[in-house]
């Protein structure tokens, strides 16, 4: 028994910041984060006897990201039907280049309130690629659609994330900031 | 490869994600058309602003030792359940012996302390008030002054009830319950999505006794004794927060 819980946390405890991470961009809190990682650790010591050995990352992850999203189901429906307004968001290119992005200061802050208001599918996707590295197969797995969909959300996402920052320069410039 | 097909490519490019066949028209494309070159470095700066360290949420230290700490008690527990099963089957299997050989079989096996079988029962308490919509109060209220007054008549003691809404953790009202052999008063709290229950009822103990905390099947408790009442707090709220509670209840009463 002693030895099930010690190859367990050798396992699980590594990713304890990677599941939080990612509780935490789903959610948007710091308490419900915290207590649905545990919630999952909880749920992951009991399916441990089927987790086939390899890479714990992305299997806790997936444990993590469906324990969010039941207790999203339960408490916070709404953030679930966000639906991707595509007339707003396909319309317009408007890229920025890599210059403007950078001398500009886009800072982390404008970044991290374009990256909460993504609808919480492409936020995942997003995080779990650029926070977490992981592969589009992973990232599959892992939100359990197809890799298409993965590239599509990811895309979007970053176009998306790229309007919020040079919207809000535009916006920074029109005033004479 | 046009700009339509690079544009779509363009990010599992920057990804790394494209094979090598892929890889390489969008590269010789890049090679001859300005815009789609921009779009990629505007990608890369994207990306790079993405890898800033505060993006990246750390849990605090406490998660870390309060999650290592419920496995443990959470394999405890079902170790116990395991063995509970097994006596049992032990049991009942002896008075099968009993029976077809008609001996007498005594069997004495140590049972669990007084505290633990309360602790068990607040526990049943507790999720069986979550259970159902209206079982959780049968005085749902925010007002102590009509909570308090609504146990009169209906119990042997008259129960200190606090209502510390200004600390966020609101009262949703009363009930009676039934704990140890007797009925006690239950009062609910809640703390954002989790309910908290509040046993209180006369000791038995004449002796003070400070906070104690425990952990079953993932919920928090704790109980103490003070002035003659014995109180039962528990939830699911993390443990901090519930000792916060303890706190703010013992300060006012």
């Amino acid at each position: 028994m002693e030895d099930r819980i010690a190859r367990f946390e050798q396992a699980i405890l590594p990713h304890l910041d990677a599941a939080y991470n990612l509780a935490r961009w789903l959610t948007r809190d710091v308490h419900d984060a915290e207590d649905l990682v545990q919630e999952a650790c909880l749920r992951a010591l009991k399916s441990f006897g089927g987790f086939r050995g390899g890479n714990a990352r992305p299997w806790l992850l997936t444990i993590v990201r469906n324990t969010c999203y039941t207790w999203m189901q339960q408490n916070r429906s709404r953030e679930l039907t966000t639906v991707f307004d595509e007339e707003i968001h396909s319309g317009e290119t408007n890229e920025c280049n890599a210059e403007t992005l950078i001398m500009r200061g886009a800072d982390v802050k404008q970044l991290t309130k374009a990256l909460e208001e993504l609808p919480i599918e492409y936020r995942e996707a997003i995080v779990l690629r650029e926070l977490e590295g992981l592969s589009y197969r992973e990232i599959a797995d892992v939100a359990d659609v197809p890799i298409g969909t993965v590239m599509s959300r990811l895309a979007r996402a970053r176009k998306r994330l790229q309007q919020s920052l040079t919207g809000t320069m535009r916006k920074e410039v029109q005033l004479g900031l | 490869m046009g700009c339509e097909e690079t544009r779509e490519l363009i990010d599992a490019y920057a990804d790394s994600e494209l094979d090598l066949v892929s890889s390489l028209s969008v590269e010789r494309h890049m090679q001859v058309c300005e815009d789609c070159m921009r779009a990629h470095h505007s990608l890369k700066a994207l990306r790079s602003l993405m890898h800033d360290e505060s993006l990246y949420f750390r849990p605090s230290a406490g998660l870390r030792k309060h999650i290592r700490s419920s496995l443990r008690d959470e394999v405890k527990a079902a170790r116990r359940l395991r063995l509970a099963s097994w006596r049992w089957l032990a049991a009942a299997a002896s008075v099968a012996l009993v029976a077809i050989a008609s001996l007498t079989l005594v069997q004495r096996t140590k049972g669990p302390s007084s505290e633990d079988l309360l602790a068990q029962e607040v526990v049943s308490n507790h999720v069986r008030s979550l259970m159902e919509p209206h079982h959780a109060v049968d005085v749902p209220s925010s007002d102590q002054h009509t909570v308090k007054p609504w146990f009169n008549g209906k119990l042997d003691f008259s129960p200190p009830v606090e209502n510390p809404a200004d600390q966020e953790f609101p009262l949703v009202g009363g009930r009676l319950d039934y704990l140890g052999g007797r009925t006690v008063a239950a009062l609910v709290y809640q703390r954002r999505h989790h309910y908290i229950n509040l046993f209180i009822w006369p000791s038995n103990d004449a002796h003070e006794m400070s906070e104690k905390p425990m952990r079953r099947q993932g919920y928090n408790l704790i109980h103490w004794d003070k002035s003659g009442m014995e109180y039962w707090v528990i939830s699911d709220l993390n443990e901090a927060e519930l000792r916060q509670f303890v706190e703010i209840i013992q300060n006012r009463l």
